[in-house]
């Protein structure tokens, strides 16, 4: 088999757009590889015992990381408890019930959504949302503050306003990436619920069976987009590190203790403790967005073979 | 009729109110939002706000000058880093589609768009500033410019892929090489796509923060120097929403609206020149 000549000119347009491609992979793995060599010194001195103690004390040399983990964990599943029904109703409005006139305007808008800058948010947290949610929080009946999911005082900067913050900056993403997954299931599995004499609601819910793995997927998404917000989130969290149910209580995450504290940094040591957060942040978002993105290519690729089926019934060969 | 069917019938109407009453809940904050952000800031916006700079605490009045300027420099350091890098690998994704190399690619790209922006702050402090132990702008402009990078190869690869598929080959039928084609045929109808992927893509990363907090850092003063720290809009924003001081608040507010209306006026253009794109497409 010969080989199939190429001429100069292709060549050098292959190899000069692929070179840059390879820088795009390049950067990737940079930012991977550098955060986990600088972050090396505390992984030698601390150990798993980083991610497992509560003292943080850059002075004395104490770095225990678990406060921010728990602030950026119960942050994000709040948030995402809050997005995720309002997200897939969103999702399922603009996908199956909308006119197509108003589906251009509500595209449009929840990408204007997703396009406001966090400081934005931030602001908008600190003069307004956090000031409401403390008059939210007065409200609270004096019985349910021996609970501990709304003990402790009442003043405003608190978990509950991070979590819905951040519910409020997820929706966006997590409703694109849903409304994408459900345009990719097959019109056929619609159009047969309809001839079986399907309502609305019950074709939505078989639609939304058909698109579970990407929904899920989208969900994954908006969780990652959660858990690297930073911005936004110490702007109204109140930033104190303690490991605490209460949705009152001010709290701290891992990307709001590496915006706080790294250009006061006091030794080395706290530097590297700030930048192995950094690095488990890459980590974990690295793995969410993998998982979602192969969760969503495979109904992408579904819907591909679909289409080549019903086209092969449709046009038979002649 | 019978009670079965009614009762189907009225949840379909049941959850169908639900799916409304969700997109009202998640555009009421975009209305709150925009309505503080117009009403606090449009009382600071004025000449002053753009061509002033900030006064000292107590005196009144004062404005960003040095921010705008340096969002104006970081963003356009940024574009430089990151149009060649995005749109090179954009082409190259669209054009190897479906390929192991092409999946990788833009895998690595979409990771790339995961990865909190802090996180590019703190890697580009690692290689570009503890080095060198100074705060530049260049170092703010490379951080942006990673952001930059895969919101550009998305559009780009999405608007080579748009250019129907019998051009390239009309081409070639003509004798073209495949860089050929591809530079003088595919390539200038996708650029006006190209382009408003890149206002979007920058529209994006002028809002950001967060990765511009440890690597240009803030100054107060006027700079063009890329050596120096240098203030962005963001960054003034943050600074004086977190102050004590009645002016710096209005300020923050000002700041806002303006980053606001940067982002409004890009997307809405965007917006434009894609549904004229469209319509070119399905024209044809």
């Amino acid at each position: 088999m010969s080989r199939r000549r190429i001429s100069a000119g292709d060549f050098l347009f292959q190899s000069g757009i692929s070179s840059f491609a390879l820088v795009l992979v390049f950067v990737v793995a940079a930012i991977g590889i550098v955060l986990c060599y600088q972050s090396l010194p505390t992984i030698r001195e601390f150990g798993f015992n980083f991610w497992r103690t509560q003292t943080w004390d850059p002075v004395l040399g104490e770095f225990g990381a678990l406060p921010f983990i728990w602030g950026t964990l119960y942050s994000s599943l709040l948030a995402l408890l809050i997005a995720t029904p309002i997200s897939i109703g969103v999702a399922i409005f603009i996908s199956e019930l909308c006119p197509q006139q108003l589906k251009h305007y509500l595209v449009f808008l929840t990408e204007l959504l997703a396009a406001v800058p966090s400081i934005v948010y931030g602001m908008w947290g600190i003069f307004v949302l956090v000031p409401a949610v403390r008059t939210m929080e007065g409200w609270t009946p004096e019985w349910l503050r021996s609970f501990p999911l709304f003990s402790g005082p009442r003043v405003g900067v608190s978990m509950l306003s991070a979590a819905l913050i951040l519910a409020v900056m997820v929706i966006p993403f997590t409703s694109s990436v849903a409304r994408e997954v459900l345009k990719a299931v097959p019109l056929a599995q619609r159009e047969t619920a309809y001839a079986l004499g399907a309502t609305r609601w019950e074709v939505t819910k078989i639609v939304l069976h058909y698109a579970r793995v990407g929904i899920v997927g989208s969900i994954m998404l908006g969780l990652g987009r959660a858990f690297g917000e930073t911005m936004a989130v110490i702007m109204v969290i109140g930033n104190t590190p303690q490991l605490s149910l209460s949705l009152f209580a001010p709290q701290y995450t891992m990307a709001g203790v590496i915006a706080n504290e790294f250009v006061e940094a006091a030794n080395d040591l706290h530097i590297s403790a700030l930048i192995e957060i950094g690095f488990v942040l890459f980590i974990v978002t690295f793995v969410i967005n993998a998982g979602s993105r192969l969760l969503i290519w495979g109904m992408t690729h579904q819907r591909k073979q679909a289409v080549a089926v019903v086209k092969e019934s449709v046009e038979p060969a002649a | 009729m019978n009670l079965r069917s009614l009762r189907r019938r009225i949840t379909s109407h049941v959850m169908s109110f639900l799916c409304v009453l969700a997109v009202l809940v998640a555009l009421v904050p975009l209305g709150f939002i925009l309505f503080f952000v117009v009403s606090q800031g449009i009382g600071s916006i004025n000449l002053d706000f753009f061509t002033q700079m900030p006064k000292p605490v107590g005196e009144a009045g004062g404005g960003m000058a040095n921010a705008i300027m340096g969002t104006l420099i970081v963003c356009g350091l940024g574009a430089l880093f990151a149009i060649p890098i995005g749109i090179m690998s954009g082409i190259y994704v669209a054009q190897a589609a479906g390929s192991q190399r092409a999946n990788t690619v833009r895998f690595a790209a979409d990771i790339l768009n995961g990865i909190p922006s802090i996180v590019i702050g703190v890697f580009v402090y690692a290689v570009a500033v503890s080095p060198f132990k100074q705060f530049t702008a260049l170092a703010g402009g490379i951080a942006l410019g990673i952001m930059m990078i895969p919101l550009i190869a998305r559009t780009t690869e999405e608007m080579v892929r748009m250019v129907p598929g019998t051009m390239l080959e009309g081409a070639l039928a003509l004798g073209a090489t495949r860089s050929r084609a591809m530079v003088t045929v595919v390539l200038p109808s996708a650029l006006p796509g190209i382009v408003t992927g890149v206002v979007l893509a920058l529209a994006r990363i002028a809002g950001e923060t967060a990765p511009l907090l440890f690597t240009a850092s803030n100054s107060r003063y006027w700079s063009t120097n890329l050596a120096q720290p240098i203030s962005t809009l963001p960054t003034q924003v943050f600074a004086y929403a977190t102050g004590p001081y009645d002016d710096w608040h209005r300020q923050a507010w000002a700041g806002a609206l303006v980053l606001i209306c940067l982002v409004l006026f890009c997307s809405i253009m965007a917006r434009l020149a894609t549904r004229r794109l469209e319509r070119m497409q399905t024209g044809q």
